[in-house]
């Protein structure tokens, strides 16, 4: 840090914490990752919502150096990546998609082998570990092996283990894809805590409630953003009207709708439906009820807001093919 | 630094200490390999089945058969009215030599320009040959009284190994297939298996450099290394007679070396297999050439110039010469350079491209 010029020292506390311009990242002729720009503000949780393969994990490994992009370029804690990699290891924690502490070493062990890796001194040692070991409740899974422990104290190991270090940015790859909901929310209030402290963390999910509570998110989708921003900023800002419809026949309601040129979409809750309307059309609720009616099925409609799944659903290209996707 | 080193091993060492199947292979595979060559593997050839064409039926002749029994080379069976009827019988494989008398037996044997007699010998088999062909030089029988000079003009003597025991000639060797086979495989899963595992992704995201990592890895097979010299010098000793006539603290020198050259052979398999299977698979592929080759069982010198050439490049075959010197010709490890130079130029060209090869990225 000393070495630093004065300039950008002065400018270090407003600088993201991560910066990407037209990252790319290609696979032979696969392009996983497409020309991904990225600003993450320090001191917040920031979300990476997508399906599977939709570039998330691919990211978040160029991110912190583990990936060479194939294209653009990478700014993490003031380091260019992945030239100053090594450099950032002591203050990153990475997480991985899979669960990639050691089975066969019981909790303790592996807590200690990692305090040890990362070059933390014996007294420091003892203080982190007991110190995470409460944070996290795992002081009376100490003797245990790892690969006895449930998902969500596997979850729970994971991250203390990733957080030994006091690092100031967490990388978390789909950390509660194996959870209970329990867990997951014990887990988020950790992720809280974490960034009261100014921790900065990224994480990646496919979970619509976990993406919610992110301070700001980004929408990937075939290795794009197609969607950027806070979660009530891109609920209030979803390009379409949603409308709600009770039918006691979804299924016959869901025909009914589809043929419509001013529905965009038709995605069933439950018993509900959510059908996502061009915005241009006047009274879509009324739009609604007047096709149900005219197809004999009986239903309720009401427009309201829009959720986090109906944002992801318009930025998708509202579950059409991706050559007509609409542009916001 | 040294903490990180000292990390990784003591996690080697409890994950090995955890599993019960390697850990019984670092003791079963030696034992089990040493007993199988000592006991099983005998190129002494004894009691090869044999049968007789006796076409001349004098006294002569049946001398002569009776020397040939008496070597114990061979086993006799029912003789054989006709040569057709013992070619018969070879190509049925009932039999391995045949010993053909010709009629004419006594005048070749007062006319001593061609030979008196003949030996079929079943070739598909690969000792045999040579063992059923000393047979030939087995003198003519004589009278007494009949002082026809005989004696063969040399006599042949065996130096280091007077029995000609083959123990004595495997069992050094042995040492070094061993090692040869347990090291490249240990040290290839190893690290192949934390890949598989996804361990490796977590790792390479901490600061621990790369070197850290493989000699933290390597560390503790080099003790499980020369564990398993013990154990192979031991039952060699006690069970089959093995002399030590050379000096411990070079044999164990030598042994420390190759290890450490298996060792970085099996790194640099692991830096290019995926998965442990294919690890396995290139492991074998390495010892193959390295049991073939390196003088273990056939000797170097008969191989044709590329084979010597592969074999060169195999630490085994430079293991096999230091440790036979040591143990049966007593030489101290001072008087081979060449074969330790040589393993030291292998161990540094593979630690190379393993360390070069080896990145701290997963692409």
């Amino acid at each position: 840090m000393s070495a630093v010029p004065q300039a950008i020292v002065a400018a270090g506390a407003m600088e993201p914490a991560i910066r990407a311009r037209g990252l790319t990242r290609r696979f032979g002729h696969v392009t996983a990752v497409d020309g991904i720009d990225l600003d993450i503000p320090r001191a917040r949780i920031y979300g990476f919502l997508g399906p599977n393969g939709s570039g998330k994990s691919t990211t978040i490994r160029m991110l912190c150096g583990l990936l060479q992009p194939s294209a653009g370029t990478v700014n993490v804690l003031d380091h260019e990546m992945p030239r100053d990699a090594e450099k950032l290891r002591t203050r990153l924690g990475y997480m991985t998609q899979k669960f990639s502490l050691w089975d066969d070493l019981t909790v303790s062990e592996n807590l200690d082998f990692m305090a040890q890796v990362f070059g933390l001194p014996a007294q420091r040692r003892r203080t982190r570990i007991a110190a995470v070991a409460g944070e996290f409740d795992l002081t009376s899974l100490f003797k245990q092996r790892a690969g006895t422990l449930s998902g969500g104290q596997r979850q729970r190991l994971a991250l203390a283990a990733a957080t030994l270090h006091e690092p100031e940015l967490l990388l978390l790859d789909e950390p509660t894809s194996a959870v209970d909901p329990q867990s997951r929310r014990d887990f988020w209030e950790s992720l809280f805590e974490l960034v009261a402290r100014g921790v900065t963390i990224l994480v990646s999910t496919h979970y619509m409630d976990e993406a919610e509570r992110c301070h700001e998110l980004a929408i990937l989708a075939s290795g794009r953003i197609v969607a950027q921003g806070a979660p009530q900023q891109l609920m209030s800002g979803i390009p379409a009207s949603v409308v709600e419809v009770e039918a006691a026949d979804t299924v016959a309601a869901r025909r009914a709708l589809v043929t419509d040129e001013s529905v965009l979409s038709v995605a069933q809750l439950g018993t509900r439906l959510h059908v996502l309307i061009d915005p241009t059309t006047p009274d879509p609720a009324g739009r609604v009820l007047q096709r149900l009616r005219a197809a004999s099925v009986a239903a309720q409609s009401t427009q309201v807001r829009a959720s986090l799944e109906d944002v992801f659903v318009a930025a998708t290209g509202f579950g059409r093919e991706a050559g007509d996707k609409r542009d916001r | 630094m040294l903490l990180r080193l000292i990390a990784i091993t003591t996690k080697e060492v409890r994950q090995l200490a955890r599993d019960r199947l390697t850990f019984g292979m670092i003791i079963g595979i030696p034992l089990m390999q040493i007993l199988l060559f000592g006991y099983a593997i005998n190129f002494d050839v004894r009691d090869l089945r044999a049968a007789v064409v006796d076409e001349a039926k004098t006294s002569h002749s049946r001398a002569l058969v009776a020397d040939l029994e008496a070597t114990g080379v061979i086993d006799l069976r029912a003789p054989s009215p006709s040569l057709p009827d013992l070619r018969r019988r070879m190509e049925s494989g009932d039999i391995s030599v045949g010993i053909v008398i010709p009629e004419d037996f006594e005048r070749r044997r007062l006319g001593n320009d061609r030979a008196v007699a003949q030996i079929l010998i079943d070739g598909s088999e690969p000792m045999i040959d040579s063992v059923a062909r000393g047979l030939s030089s087995v003198p003519l029988p004589t009278r007494a009284g009949d002082y026809m000079s005989r004696t063969p003009a040399f006599e042949a003597r065996t130096e280091y190994n007077p029995e000609r025991r083959t123990a004595v000639q495997v069992v050094p060797a042995l040492i070094g297939v061993i090692l040869n086979m347990t090291m490249v495989i240990f040290t290839a899963a190893a690290i192949v298996r934390e890949r598989e595992r996804g361990n490796l992704e977590l790792l390479i995201a901490t600061p621990i450099r790369s070197w850290e990592l493989m000699a933290g890895k390597l560390l503790p097979y080099v003790l499980i290394g020369l564990i398993q010299t013990t154990l192979i010098l031991t039952v060699g000793a006690r069970i089959f007679d093995v002399p030590i006539n050379g000096s411990l603290l070079d044999l164990y020198l030598a042994a420390a070396l190759f290890i450490a050259a298996t060792l970085t052979l099996g790194l640099v398999i692991s830096t290019i297999a995926r998965t442990q299977f294919q690890a396995f698979q290139m492991s074998f592929l390495t010892l193959l050439p390295s049991i073939l080759l390196s003088g273990f069982v056939f000797p170097f010198d008969g191989m044709p110039r590329l084979a010597q050439w592969i074999a060169q490049i195999l630490p085994l075959t430079h293991f096999v010469e230091i440790i036979r010197g040591i143990l049966l010709r007593g030489a101290p490890l001072s008087a081979m350079q060449v074969p330790v130079l040589k393993l030291c130029v292998f161990l540094v060209v593979a630690l190379a491209i393993a360390t070069l090869r080896f990145h701290k990225r997963l692409d």
